[in-house]
């Protein structure tokens, strides 16, 4: 059963708070923040949707090099040794840790895939006319895969190891890292510079009927 | 704070937590969906307070033996030996390595200990209807939000350097017991703000200006 959409559009509760308040008219650039907590509630993005589209493309192309390259070689004794992003989570789960190679695979490698690919997805779709329905559904999703999509801790945690390592054994940093470097601000400004609220405002509603008969 | 604050609720509309649409809810006995992007909505999360408890003190049990068992066990020829946490921060101390012995010391010890602190004050204050403090608890929520993510770091290392340090006979590296109840304690504080509602630290304050007007 759908609730009924409420006729005033420009109201908006907060968030974190609940508070109820009418929603300024902002130029790209200006935030609108709540005046009880303080929380972020809406900063328009110029060309918001071909800036995030062409930075979803650098993403999925970075993302492919730092999964499809090793990541870090080390050298010691005469012997060689590497791993890419993939092996780091596959040594886990052959040590019998298979929970955490799991974890360590979806954090790193899973659910950035879905953050990117939704994205891209989404973006592309936002672009036709009229988007349809499946948009509306992977937006509602996307902040679950950002939230343990973790690239950037990831980053730090090959950072450590590698200067942990290299007391041991020369380390050489791979290809891949330079592409996981890469990602993580290219994934960074592709989040700041996409606005869901311009693409909630295009999408087809899931209640087929509440448009028509409540505005 | 003004008496003319309202919130959705008291209006008896819900806002939906995915796409920030405003919609009443239809009558019936079961919650309805919002029109828009098809969420289900509630006034407020779920049995938000039950299920942040039961992920703070999963979290809060499993942290004991994530710092008393080793993350890592180094083979060398000369025998093996297993590092807990707070070994690898004190082995990673050095003129040079100081700075991440520090990042770890951060990301892994204090960041989940704060976070589990933070999160039973949230609790308590709010189950005890506090109005004190509300912008400051509400900034306490943001930060605990924002860095949870960053004590995952020590389960990237002990990964990589496992993947990495595998010279047999001569040396290898392996991940202990100890880094499945560390990951644990990322996970379950991560849920545990997830569940937790940041509106219901304001209803009290709301409830007591409704009394007052
Ligand atoms: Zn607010």
């Amino acid at each position: 059963m759908f609730n009924r959409p409420f006729a005033d559009t420009s109201l908006l509760a907060c968030p974190q708070c609940d508070l109820l308040q009418r929603l300024p008219h902002l130029a790209p650039g200006a935030s609108a923040r709540c005046p009880r907590c303080d929380e972020e509630l809406w900063r328009p993005r110029e060309d918001s949707l071909n800036r995030t589209l062409a930075l979803s493309v650098a993403a999925v192309a970075l993302f492919a090099l730092a999964n499809s390259t090793p990541m870090l070689g080390l050298n010691a004794v005469g012997r060689a040794a590497s791993t890419t992003v993939f092996g780091g989570a596959a040594q886990l789960w052959q040590d019998g840790q298979e929970v955490v190679a799991a974890l360590v695979l979806f954090s790193a490698v899973i659910a950035p895939a879905l953050q990117i690919g939704f994205m891209l997805a989404i973006v592309l779709g936002a672009h036709r006319a009229r988007p349809s329905r499946w948009v509306g559904t992977l937006l509602r999703y996307h902040p679950t895969a950002r939230t343990w999509s973790m690239i950037e801790v990831m980053m730090l945690g090959v950072l450590v190891a590698l200067i942990k390592i290299a007391e041991l054994a020369t380390v050489i940093p791979g290809i891949a890292l330079f592409a996981l470097g890469a990602l993580v601000f290219v994934l960074a400004a592709m989040q700041a510079n996409f606005d869901p609220h311009e693409v909630w405002h295009r999408i087809e509603w899931a209640d087929t009927n509440a448009r028509h008969t409540e505005w | 704070m003004s008496a003319t604050v309202s919130t959705a609720m008291q209006h008896g509309l819900q806002s939906c937590e995915r796409c920030a649409l405003l919609s009443r809810p239809a009558a019936g006995e079961h919650d309805g969906r919002c029109p828009r992007c098809g969420e289900e909505l509630t006034f407020r999360k779920h049995e938000s307070l039950q299920r942040t408890w039961a992920f703070v003190i999963g979290a809060a049990i499993c942290y004991i033996p994530a710092n008393i068992l080793p993350v890592l066990t180094t083979t060398t020829a000369a025998g093996s030996d297993s590092d807990t946490i707070l070994q690898g921060v004190i082995l990673l101390w050095s003129p040079t390595g100081w700075p991440l012995s520090l990042i770890v010391l951060v990301a892994s010890i204090m960041i989940p200990s704060a976070k589990i602190i933070a999160l039973v004050y949230l609790l308590v204050t709010v189950q005890r209807g506090s109005t004190a403090n509300n912008g400051q608890r509400v900034r306490m929520y943001r930060v605990v939000e924002f860095i949870g993510r960053w004590s995952m770091v020590d389960v990237f290392v002990d990964a990589f350097t496992a993947a990495l340090v595998q010279l047999q006979p001569l040396m290898s590296v392996a991940p202990a017991p100890g880094l499945f109840f560390f990951a644990a304690v990322v996970v379950l504080t991560m849920l545990a703000v997830e569940s937790f509602d940041p509106r219901l630290i304001w209803d009290s304050l709301d409830a007591k200006e409704v009394r007052h007007v």
